[in-house]
């Protein structure tokens, strides 16, 4: 195989990190919203860890594409 | 080495790229304003250096004009000023605790800083310097070894017991100091490459489906457009939640190495 073509394949599959990234979003925020439905009067207080949780959980994805841009340009 | 690295990024950009699309990469290049060099190494003024000096001095006629009148009755622009530091000021003493507000300047500074570079970088046809990783890398760095150094002032020696996890069989032990270490020494990587991921992440997809605008035409480009509305206001949410996680992660790095708790 062309290395060049390979180069390509490997940075589609580190776009697989979003799979991770999008499940993670989903959790934190589903959760939250499960959670501030129950107790909405204890919702704004977690609102914070709310941001916090997706950034981190947003920023792993972000790894991935990373790592694509790496695959891609520096080799 | 300097001038070849240049030439070779230079090259690269110009709207030749496959398609007849701008290439999205070229809002990144860092030109020399001012070329200078310092026994052997390129210490040029840089449209980077630029937007640090812009940002900077942003911040600091900002709160120097805003609290000038230190009104007991706020107006509008010293509230924005009193709001920013109350934020900061509750995030710190809530993260680290009130022996911690001696590191809040540092941690205001911090945050302030890259939000404005962030918010800088949304203005068109300017500079994002937070999204280059040797900038966000310097700063966790920096943070890193401060905290580390911090650490090891106020425990001494004990600081290394961080490492080592409470209530746990010692025939794990080898294997979760291993884990511990690596998992802190992580830190300034994960810190510096989450902010300047997202920055360059989202920077590219505007410049993407900036062009997709123009490519698509006055009949096709409305879709596009729509989008970029919508994705420009998540941007400047991610611009400042980035800077916010980045301060909130200093702090509890800080809170580690002051009260070592969560061992």
């Amino acid at each position: 195989m062309d290395p060049s073509a390979a180069k390509l394949i490997g940075a589609g599959l580190a776009s697989i990190a979003l799979v991770g990234a999008g499940i993670g979003i989903g959790t934190i925020f589903g959760n939250y919203l499960q959670g501030a439905l129950r107790n909405p009067s204890a919702a704004p207080s977690q609102f914070a860890n709310l941001l916090l949780g997706f950034a981190l959980a947003e920023a792993t994805g972000l790894f991935g594409l990373v790592v694509a841009l790496i695959i891609l340009f520096v080799f | 080495m300097i001038d070849a690295a240049y030439a070779a990024e230079g090259a690269g950009h110009g709207g030749g790229a496959a398609g007849g699309l701008p290439n999205p990469m070229h809002q990144f290049e860092i030109k020399r304003l001012i070329p200078f060099e310092l026994f052997g190494f390129d210490a040029s003024f840089t449209n980077s250096a630029l937007f640090m000096l812009i940002a900077a001095t942003l911040i600091t006629l900002f709160t120097v004009y805003a609290m000038h009148s230190r009104a007991l009755v706020p107006s509008r622009l010293q509230s924005v000023a009193e709001l920013s530091y109350q934020f900061i000021a509750n995030m710190v003493r809530d993260n680290v605790g009130t022996d911690g507000m001696k590191y809040f300047p540092f941690v205001f500074t911090l945050f302030m800083f890259v939000l404005t570079l962030n918010m800088l970088g949304m203005v068109p046809y300017s500079f994002t310097v937070t999204s280059h990783i040797i900038v966000t890398f310097a700063l966790a760095a920096f943070i890193f070894l401060g905290v580390t150094l911090i650490g090891f002032w106020k425990h001494g020696a004990k600081f290394l017991k961080f490492f080592v996890p409470e209530g746990v069989p010692i025939v794990m032990l080898p294997l979760l100091v291993v884990i511990e270490v690596i998992s802190y020494l992580t830190r300034p990587l994960s810190l510096s490459v989450r902010l300047f991921a997202n920055m360059m992440a989202g920077h590219t997809m505007l410049k993407v489906f900036g062009a997709f605008v123009v490519a698509l035409g006055f009949l096709g480009g409305w879709a596009p457009l729509a989008f970029m509305v919508a994705f420009t206001g998540l941007e400047i949410l991610v611009a400042f939640l980035q800077a916010y996680v980045f301060a909130i992660l200093t702090c509890i790095y800080l809170n580690d190495a002051l009260h070592m708790h969560h061992h």
